[in-house]
């Protein structure tokens, strides 16, 4: 690759995705712009979300037209300061272009979904990443949620980590019996997990009932938290959208579930149909409408959470903060003056309880700083 | 999730529901193959291969292989039925229900009205279908209005692999008879299935496409043609929503009059011979229910009304065309 010139390509978002298309350009030819900024919206099978820059840079050539399919790693754009001359970026792209070889589709008839067994024999699926030696992050999802939803967190943690995701049980492809289904019994899941692949202590990053589950490990089992990032976690007070709850149980088709899920984000669009379907064929597995009512009823029973710790965040003990998008229909984040002992909160505009997928950069930026100080 | 054959799919709703439940039992000709006989054992697994591999795993006591007489073995499963078993009787082409009519108009689909609600008949027929195959007139009709026709009996048309798998586990689990259609072109027709048991309810439709436009309500293979007729349309600016009602017997009339009163618009695309099938039967709910919301004829995408040919050409002219569905949305779009 040339000195100086910026390949932007088509990302891959979760394993399943080989290619995607430009659904618009936010920005043209001769556009400087900073890290986070989004560069264009992409389309995929499963999700439209936008593509951000990672660095700052000055936009020198569109590739790819919108709404042309292309596979991943695919050239869309050209980025590079005035004094690489238009002669080096067409040479560039003429190389890009010659050199380039669209992932195998092998790739995606078999995603490498690994699964541990707990001790009393449950099973638990997972799905690791990333830079052995690095420190360990485990990424743990909320109700109703599935490793795949960090697919914009951890191929981009990967770079640096070594990052484990997992399905709760009763969720994705675990077992579908969750015992008591309350915090504890799941945060004793995960950690159970955690012993299954040899991992002693990790960095957790939870969202929604995943953050209570790694608030509650941090509390109860510090030796297994080096750091803890909550992600619009439940924990920390009583409220939750039920409606949210309850209609993702009740949902039985796709007009009924849209609206549930639109509660996800603060920019409902992003719900699509393939989320939409992906969701209901969730449902339909056996067992699950029973995992869903029974975390449900231990979670939130009456229509609060059952499982606050603001009280006891004094002995926390292991660095956390808390990532909240603003919009957040779900578990409302706090307000300015809310302070939380022993807890950094950053409040993020725009986005809703699905702020990680919502704000990607921005989380896993201070989810990367957070982590290396811990560790420093 | 990984790719799967809606043969692979239908394999994998058998052997889970076998393992889950020890009274399920699969029957038909040449389902394992070579029974009673010093040849190969599971030579077969069925004429197209769907079977192959659960004898091995659950022995000749649950996958009977039977001689061929059709009357004998769907009897012999409707009784088995009502007496604890759950039995999945293949019959391998729709097409030679004929000769078991007794045996499912008048007694499995009987059982538990005649017997005061007491009798439940947990019986399925797994049946191929459809044209396309150059199988000749009589291995190739669709034949599932007529079961639709008859009450006591639940039918069901899966259009994917996915659908295939979650239908047929519903329809094992269902306490009625169950008539199965499988469509003989689609058994390679591959979709991401799930390894773990799923169900889908039956007279629940699907609608694989949104659009404010016109509505298309299409079974079996022919959803495969309507959601690509719908993907072109759409880049020309005529939105359709597709319903695949899944099941005809139940239909799921609601789905489908609530999305007639929003466009205002039908096209109903139906593999079966046109005279008194399910496209005649949908425009007769149509009409009676929501005159008042169409803005244009019902159009039907049928083949003609005639045997299916044996002469290729013949056979292609008949089965309903992508061309004849957009032709169809299309004129009634304007």
């Amino acid at each position: 690759m040339s000195e100086g010139i910026d390949a932007i390509t088509m990302p891959k978002w979760g394993l399943a995705m080989t290619e995607g298309m430009v659904a618009e350009w936010h920005m043209s030819s001769g556009d400087r712009y900073s890290r986070g900024d989004e560069i264009a919206d992409i389309e995929t099978a499963k999700i439209t979300n936008a593509l951000e820059a990672t660095k700052p840079g000055l936009m020198r050539r569109i590739v790819v037209e919108p709404d042309e399919m292309v596979p991943v790693g695919a050239l869309l754009a050209v980025a590079a300061e005035e004094s690489v001359s238009d002669e080096a970026i067409d040479a560039f792209v003429t190389e890009f272009q010659s050199n380039f070889v669209p992932p195998g589709t092998e790739e995606s008839s078999g995603p490498v979904f690994e699964h541990a067994t707990l001790s009393d024999g449950r099973s638990v699926r997972y799905l690791r990443q990333g830079t052995t030696g690095g420190a360990t992050i485990v990424l743990v999802h909320g109700f109703g949620g599935d490793l795949n939803s960090w697919m914009f967190n951890q191929p981009a943690l990967a770079e640096q980590f070594d990052v484990v995701a997992l399905d709760l049980p009763g969720h994705g492809g675990s077992s579908k019996d969750v015992g008591a289904g309350d915090v504890a019994a799941m945060s004793q899941a995960v950690a159970e997990f955690l012993e299954a692949i040899g991992v002693r202590a990790a960095h957790f990053v939870g969202h929604s009932l995943g953050g209570a589950c790694a608030l509650h490990l941090a509390l109860t089992s510090p030796a297994r938290v080096a750091s803890a990032t909550l992600v619009c976690p439940a924990g920390l007070g009583p409220d939750i959208n039920m409606e949210f709850v309850a209609g993702y149980i009740d949902a039985r088709r796709p007009r009924q579930l849209r609206p549930v899920l639109e509660l996800l984000f603060h920019e409902p669009g992003l719900v699509s149909r393939d989320m939409i379907d992906d969701v209901l064929k969730f449902k339909r597995l056996d067992g699950v409408p029973e995992a869903l009512a029974t975390i449900a009823g231990a979670a939130f029973a009456g229509g609060r959470q059952s499982h606050v710790m603001t009280e006891k965040l004094g002995g926390l003990t292991v660095p956390a903060q808390a990532i909240w998008g603003l919009s957040d229909h779900i578990v409302p984040a706090p307000d300015e003056a809310a302070e939380f002992d022993g807890l950094t909160v950053h409040r993020l505009e725009e986005t809703g309880h699905s702020v990680h997928m919502e704000a990607p950069s921005k989380v896993n930026a201070l989810i990367t700083e957070f982590i290396t100080a811990a560790s420093g | 999730m990984a790719k799967k054959s809606m043969r692979q799919a239908i394999n994998e709703a058998l052997a889970s529901e076998m393992r889950r439940d020890p009274r399920v039992v699969i029957m038909g000709e040449d389902i394992s193959g070579g029974m009673g006989a010093p040849g190969e054992d599971d030579a077969w697994g069925g004429p197209l291969g769907v079977t192959k591999g659960l004898m091995p795993e659950f022995g000749r006591g649950r996958v009977l292989d039977t001689p061929i007489t059709e009357s004998a073995f769907v009897g012999a499963a409707a009784g088995a039925a009502a007496s604890g078993l759950r039995p999945v009787a293949e019959l391998m082409f729709v097409d030679f229900m004929g000769v078991c009519f007794d045996q499912i108009f008048n007694q499995a689909a009987k059982f538990r009205y005649m017997f005061g609600g007491k009798a439940v008949t947990p019986l399925v027929i797994r049946t191929m279908f459809g044209a396309g195959l150059r199988a000749a007139s009589q291995h190739s009709q669709c034949l599932y209005p007529i079961f639709t026709h008859i009450p006591g009996l639940k039918v069901v048309i899966p259009s994917s692999a996915y659908e295939a798998k979650g239908l047929l586990i519903q329809a094992i689990r269902d306490d009625d008879p169950v008539i199965f259609f499988e469509h003989k072109a689609m058994y390679d027709d591959e979709a991401e299935v799930p390894d773990e048991a799923y169900t889908i309810p039956f007279g629940e439709a699907n609608i694989t496409r949104e659009g404010d436009n016109v509505t298309v309500v299409a079974f079996g293979r022919m959803v495969q043609l309507a959601n690509q007729v719908a993907d072109k349309l759409a880049k020309d600016g005529i939105e359709c929503t597709v319903i695949d009602p899944r099941t005809t017997s139940p239909l799921d009339e609601d789905t489908i009059l609530e999305e007639v009163e929003a466009t205002g618009r039908l096209v109903i695309v139906d593999e079966a011979s046109p005279r008194c099938n399910m496209a005649t039967d949908i425009s007769a709910l149509v009409a009676q229910r929501a005159f008042g919301a169409l803005k244009a004829p019902i159009r039907m995408v049928t083949p003609p009304h005639t045997p299916v040919p044996f002469a290729g050409d013949l056979e292609d002219l008949y089965i309903p065309k992508p061309e004849q569905i957009e032709a169809a949305i299309r004129e009634i779009a304007a």
